[in-house]
């Protein structure tokens, strides 16, 4: 029942492997478990553990390839054909280990074993990524050898403490010439194989091109669009959903364009987030505070701004930053192109006005960008959480200190993303000073309709809603001195008002 | 000189207290381990067993209707209670039915379907029609305190006279608190995987941290006697306790299944079965009152402990036992009175975790010093010292304290090291010039008492072969789950015969190879089966030495086997047998090579009922200084810096140790500050649902929680005698260190606010639990706290600011 032109296999460690008959939505951890590659292990299926971390060969940004750390439990394996794929046990033996493999057994890196095979991928992304170099000045989260432990952010572990495990990667040298994985870098990419997979009723395609992938849309509504496969791993595994036609666009050329002009920037929506960052290299601010606080990286290696908007989820962390931007989203069917602000977007929970026809194509920042711009995420961990309330910034003010124009992005206090629209108005025309800002803070305190729920209270979304714009004024504090108090919750009487 | 029979004693060139890596290192990092379910994949014509989990907190059972799920392609069989031809008990209590009867949590599973593929399995769970009429559910320990719903022991632990103590007290405080459990979330959920030989027996690979119980279970759910199965655990990939008890049940569905089926079949839980399915550390209430002396000894403890126990007993009695075992900490109270019970609720059932009850307990005293150092007008760290324990002194529960000088040692070095007092200076201008952002410094102790408060447990086997090549095998009863205790046992083997540790191999754990074990828990697998493995070792050793004696011509007495060479004493060193040599010639002069070992620890005592005796062997001491910052916007927080001191004695294996003490804290610090369970209370559909059922709900420390400075020392001169080679317990009382971060917390909590304002912290410390104390701390004071008032944390009574307590109250102060 395969109706694929070509075989559809990948190579795993150096073995062509065929796919063989398998369910579309088999998982790529479930297919290397099947194939004897037990050390790919699940911890949480959803992408939050990265104990099934492996390598896949992507074209690079500093080389022509470079091995890039996914989470195997949440891309189904069918949407790897024709792509290698490096695991623990392809890096080394036990009476050969790879370098990353001994510096993490000598320093104590493992204790069960069960999170090593992950790490060991995810540490040997970083210890193969062309453009690390020795740090001039190691910082809390970079080591002296240029290693950046948020490389590592989407690996748990449960037994070490992560000590050893950051002093295994910190110690790690530089490939040699003679590592073939080093050599590999040097030599071309795979290319995405043109992929149409029937099995049992239900299919995987990787048209080649926009068009081919707009037509398949018009005919199949209930199709479901995936890029990085971040959100539709997790609803495979945890939801149960087994979604019957799945239309894989991340790699249709179109929809990874990045081009800086001097109007706007314009991000095609299939660009994995981890390529984004280092190719927009702190261009944009507010998107350099948002990257490494979304997510992992192993999530940001497949996710995409295009379907942290598509799953329209009222927690995705890019939408309160493209707010602020006042960005535009593209939508395109084979009917035509529209475009929209983002604030047009959501509609509801989960819901927005792209119609089934329709995908994402680009997202546009225009330019200038306003200078006073700050990114907030409130959550339980720093690393790899979701947001209980995410609030974007973007401020211009004038000569004389008087805010000319504010937009705030918050995610997290109601059932879409949502602009700070009353605080914005309030805003505008005050000068940037304590007074302005206490004042202020109050009406963003009550946006939105925040929830009770496990991650926090209703209440306290509001409450760090409100101090966020005292945060922001302390980052970056008028010409009068002073930050209001951050006790004493609603202290604002009848009487005032901004 | 013939063998050091002393257990403490260590030979010359000993292998122990080399720091090595641990022994399936080079496994583990290149994937090649195996775990459990790792061997599903290897083996034909396997089923897939799926949990039938149900809906309701508290319902009976009216009917399964199977039906459904016999239709869906690829099922095979679905296991109900009828299919048990022995006791449907997944415990020992029998209290914990395998299939129940009655409904006793939200997402207790009823039943089990078996499938071709794992996908078969769960569409045919889906289809299971379980009918059940609901009953009113009890879903917290403050409701179970109001229904009177206990179960199990109500044991208290006393000691002089505590109402009069604290009628001659001069300061007098009470109050309450409310802390939550811990999710195991051990990366390697539970597994099992079951076969029947040919000959009928039945073959248990299972993910446990006790596999004589659970081939105990196994036995009894087939009405089969415990010869006829074997249970082996290769390694875990975790156990933290989760796997103590609580791994039975699922080795006895994929046993009965296999049975039935004669095919071999797999049970392994998804995160979302394991974390809804599986018990937790116990959370706790607890109320209490205090009494200090003018200069801030502690006179009187009176306290009531609540464990929730959840739906059975478990362990729960057992690690109530612990908690009130270690609410003195390292805190000598001359008059004590604490009662302890377990709530039945409609949860998931509790069960053992690192510390076993013992964090629980020193939470409670921890919190209360905390709490009311600033009322005392007292700096925490000298009312802490203040207290400790001093030569002499025992334990409320009548156990004298050896030792107190360690204590001491790792307080003082800890001190030193973390260089503590300049640091407090830098501390207090950090704060002052930031009014948004504030560091708290803590110093806490440990005192954890070393061995299982049941004395029979406190004994092990192992059984040491040496075939003729010269190649050593060793089997004990410990299960490995990455603690490090094959890498130990390994150590110990190899000193104890006096060969370089490549001679020596160990075997996954196997009941048929040691029986009757104790589970690997209460920190106890080096002590007990190092003294096991040393024992076996030695009767090897000691007709090898008579063999060897033989060789040389010189007397047994006067041979020592080191580094795999046998030497008369002062002989040359190239005049000696060699290993190899002198095993083939012991084999052919028809000297057994194997032996079996045995260890009991000597000198327990426990009386359960009167809660009095010496149930301890020894106490680890450590002690932890933790400085955070703490964000007043948000209430987020980071570790600064951690310094350690900590008393592992000679240390067996000083990498492995160090593993342990900082993996330990970093755990302790999870609990006690972001993982946070939730569950739903409400009492409509859903209710008694736990919301925080995945990885991406459920935060366990990161990369981004780890100490930015974390130094650790093992404390010197620190042998203990009377343990194997001198060393101590490791793998529990380090997690307690953490209780560092939560009083550090409550510092930096307490510099927002007017010097001397005690500081009400709940638990978890959550970001927004700081967010909340902090602005309760800097709010103007209005006399009357507002505790109450924010929400799920149940701690009453009104925040007392410093109050110059000249005369002793009538009434405690409630803080």
């Amino acid at each position: 029942m395969m109706s694929a032109t070509a075989v559809a296999e990948v190579e795993i460690n150096g073995r062509q492997t065929p796919l063989g008959e398998l369910p579309v939505w088999t998982s790529a951890l479930d297919f290397l478990r099947e194939h004897g590659l037990t050390g790919c292990k699940e911890g949480c299926a959803e992408g939050e553990c990265g104990a099934c971390a492996v390598l896949v060969a992507r074209a690079g940004l500093a080389a022509p390839t470079e091995w890039v750390a996914i989470n195997a439990c949440l891309i189904p394996i069918v949407a790897l054909d024709g792509q290698q794929i490096l695991t623990a046990e392809g890096l080394g033996s036990p009476s050969e280990l790879h370098p990353v493999q001994l510096e993490m057994a000598m320093r104590g890196g493992s204790q069960c074993g069960y999170c090593t095979p992950g790490f060991v991928c995810s540490m040997a992304a970083e210890y193969y990524r062309p453009d690390r170099v020795a740090a001039s000045q190691p910082l809390s989260e970079l080591g002296p050898n240029g290693f950046d432990l948020h490389a590592l952010s989407g690996n748990l572990c449960r037994c070490t403490g992560y000590r050893p495990i950051r002093d295994a990667a910190y110690a790690l040298g530089s490939p040699p010439p003679s590592d073939p994985l080093a050599a590999r870098l040097w030599e071309p990419a795979p290319v995405p194989a043109p992929t149409s997979i029937h099995v049992d009723g239900a299919s995987f395609n990787r048209p080649q091109t926009l068009p081919e992938a707009l037509a398949m849309l018009a005919s199949a509504p209930q199709t479901t669009v995936v890029a990085g496969c971040t959100d539709y791993g997790v609803e495979v595994n945890l939801g149960g959903k087994r979604p019957r036609v799945v239309l894989a666009i991340d790699r249709i050329p179109e929809l990874r364009t990045l081009t800086i002009g001097d109007e706007l920037i314009e991000i095609g929506a299939a660009l994995p987030l981890t390529e984004l960052e280092r190719r927009l290299q702190g261009r944009v601010p507010l998107l350099a505070e948002l990257f490494p606080a979304f997510a992992s990286r192993l999530i940001r290696n497949a996710a995409t701004l295009g379907g942290n908007l598509g799953t329209g989820s009222p927690i995705g962390d890019a939408a309160p930053v493209l707010l602020a931007l006042d960005a535009r989203l593209t939508l395109i069917s084979s009917g035509g192109e529209r475009e929209l602000p983002v604030a047009d977007y959501f509609t509801g929970y989960r819901s927005s006005v792209r119609r089934p026809d329709e995908l994402i194509r680009s997202v546009k920042v225009p330019l200038p960008l306003a200078p006073l711009s700050s990114f907030h995420k409130i959550a339980k961990r720093r690393f790899d959480d979701i947001s209980s309330v995410a609030v974007a910034f973007a401020v211009e003010l004038d000569a004389d200190s008087v805010v000319r124009t504010a937009r705030i992005g918050l995610g997290g206090v109601a059932a879409t993303p949502l602009r700070a629209r009353t605080t914005e108005a309030a805003l505008v025309g005050r000068p940037w000073t304590a007074a302005t800002v206490a004042e202020c803070a109050e009406l963003l305190g009550a946006e939105g309709t925040p929830l009770d729920d496990h991650r926090a209270s209703a209440r306290y979304r509001a409450a760090v809603l409100r101090t966020s714009l005292l945060k922001l004024y302390a980052e970056h504090p008028g010409r009068e001195s002073g930050v209001p108090e951050v006790s004493g919750a609603s202290q604002a009487t009848a009487g005032d008002s901004c | 000189m013939i063998a050091i029979h002393d257990l403490a004693t260590r030979p010359e060139s000993a292998a122990v207290g080399v720091p090595i890596p641990h022994e399936s290192a080079a496994l583990h990092v290149t994937g090649t381990a195996l775990y459990t379910d790792d061997i599903s994949y290897r083996t034909k014509d396997l089923l897939h067993a799926f949990p039938v989990q149900t809906t309701h907190a508290h319902a009976r059972v009216i009917a399964i209707n199977s039906a459904p799920a016999l239709a869906v392609p690829g099922v095979v069989r679905v296991l109900t209670a009828d299919d048990v031809p022995g006791i449907n008990d997944a415990g020992v209590k029998h209290d914990e039915p395998l299939f129940p009867p009655e409904i006793m949590f939200y997402g207790h599973p009823v039943c089990w379907v078996l499938a071709e593929t794992l996908e078969a399995a769960r569409r045919g769970a889906a289809a299971v029609a379980v009918e059940a009429e609901p009953l009113p559910a009890i879903l917290t320990v403050a409701q179970a305190i109001e229904a009177a719903s206990f179960q199990g022991a109500r044991p208290i632990v006393a000691c002089g006279d505590v109402e009069q103590a604290l009628q001659q007290a001069r300061h007098a405080f009470s109050g309450e608190l409310e802390f939550s459990g811990q999710e195991h979330f051990y990366l390697e959920t539970h597994a099992a995987l079951a076969h029947i030989d040919e000959n009928g027996q039945v073959f248990v690979q299972s993910s446990t941290q006790h596999p004589s119980e659970t081939q105990e279970i196994v036995a009894h759910v087939l009405a089969r006697a415990s010869s006829e199965v074997t249970v082996e655990c290769l390694r875990m990939g975790g156990g933290f306790g989760g796997k103590e008890m609580q791994p039975h049940g699922y080795a006895a569905v994929a046993a009965l299944g296999a049975a039935l089926t004669r095919r071999p079949v797999r049970v392994r839980l998804s995160r979302q079965q394991d974390m809804t399915m599986t018990g937790k550390r116990h959370g706790f209430h607890a109320t209490w009152r205090v009494g200090f002396d003018a200069d801030g000894h502690l006179l009187a403890l009176d306290a009531v402990l609540t464990a929730d126990g959840g739906w059975s007993l478990d362990l729960s009695e057992p690690v109530l036992a612990r908690a009130l075992c270690h609410v003195d900490n390292a805190y000598w109270i001359p008059n004590v009175r604490v009662k302890g019970r377990i709530a039945k609720t409609n949860k998931v059932s509790n069960t053992a975790f690192r510390g076993f009850g013992g964090p629980q307990g020193m939470l409670v005293i921890e919190d209360i010093l905390g709490r009311c150092a600033p009322l005392l007008g007292i700096d925490p760290i000298a009312l802490r010292e203040r207290n400790f324990y001093r030569a002499g002194q025992s334990t409320p529960y009548g156990q004298p304290v050896r030792h107190p000088v360690r204590l001491a040692a790792v307080w003082s070095e800890t001190i030193t090291r973390g260089k503590t007092a300049s640091r407090a200076d830098e501390l207090e201008r950090f704060n002052a010039e930031h009014p948004h952002r504030k560091r708290g410094l803590a110093i806490t102790p440990v005192k954890f008492g070393i061995s299982f408060n049941m004395t029979p447990f406190n004994q092990a086997g192992a059984l040491v072969l040496v075939y003729k090549d010269g190649s050593v095998l060793v089997n004990h009863g410990g299960t490995e789950m990455g603690q490090g205790l094959h890498t130990k046992m390994l150590q110990v083997a190899a000193t104890a015969l006096g060969v370089p540790l490549d001679k020596v191999r160990l075997a996954p754990t196997r009941t048929d190879k040691v029986p009757n074990t104790s589970a690997t828990a209460a920190s106890s697998g080096a002590d007990l089966n190092g003294g096991a493995v040393k024992d076996a070792c030695e009767q090897i050793r000691e007709r090898l030495l008579t063999v060897a004696g033989g060789m040389l011509g010189v007397s047994p007495r006067d041979v020592l086997i080191t580094d795999g060479v046998a030497r008369a004493l002062g002989a040359r060193p190239g005049d000696g047998i060699a290993w190899q040599e002198l095993v083939q010639a012991a084999y052919l002069q028809r000297v057994q090579l194997s032996a079996a070992g045995f260890y009991r620890t000597a000198g327990l005592h426990w009386d359960s009922s009167a809660m009095r005796g010496s149930p301890f062997k020894y106490f680890a001491y450590g002690a932890a200084a933790t400085e955070v910052e703490v964000d007043a916007f948000t209430g987020a927080y980071r570790i600064l810096r951690v310094d350690i001191v900590h008393d592992v004695g000679d240390s067996l294996s000083p990498l492995i140790d160090l593993g342990q003490i900082e993996g330990g804290f970093v755990q302790g610090a999870g609990w006690l500050t972001l993982e946070d369970l939730r569950w739903d209370c409400s009492t409509g559909e859903g209710g008694g649902r736990l919301l925080t059922q995945a990885a991406s709900t459920y935060k366990l420390p990161s990369f981004s929680e780890m100490p930015e400075i974390f130094n650790v020392t093992l404390l010197e001169n620190a042998h203990e005698a009377g343990v194997v080679y001198g060393s101590k317990a490791v793998g529990e009382p380090p997690l307690m260190l953490a209780l560092s971060v939560r009083e550090a917390l409550r510092q930096a909590v307490a510099a927002f606010g007017p010097s001397g304002s005690s500081v009400n912290l709940p638990s978890p410390a959550t970001p927004e639990a700081v967010f909340w104390a902090l602005q309760d701390a800097s709010a103007p004071c209005d006399g009357a706290g507002t505790w109450a008032g924010h929400g799920r944390t149940p701690v009453d009574g009104a925040v007392v600011r410093p109050a110059p307590v000249g005369d002793r109250p009538k009434q405690p102060l409630h803080v």
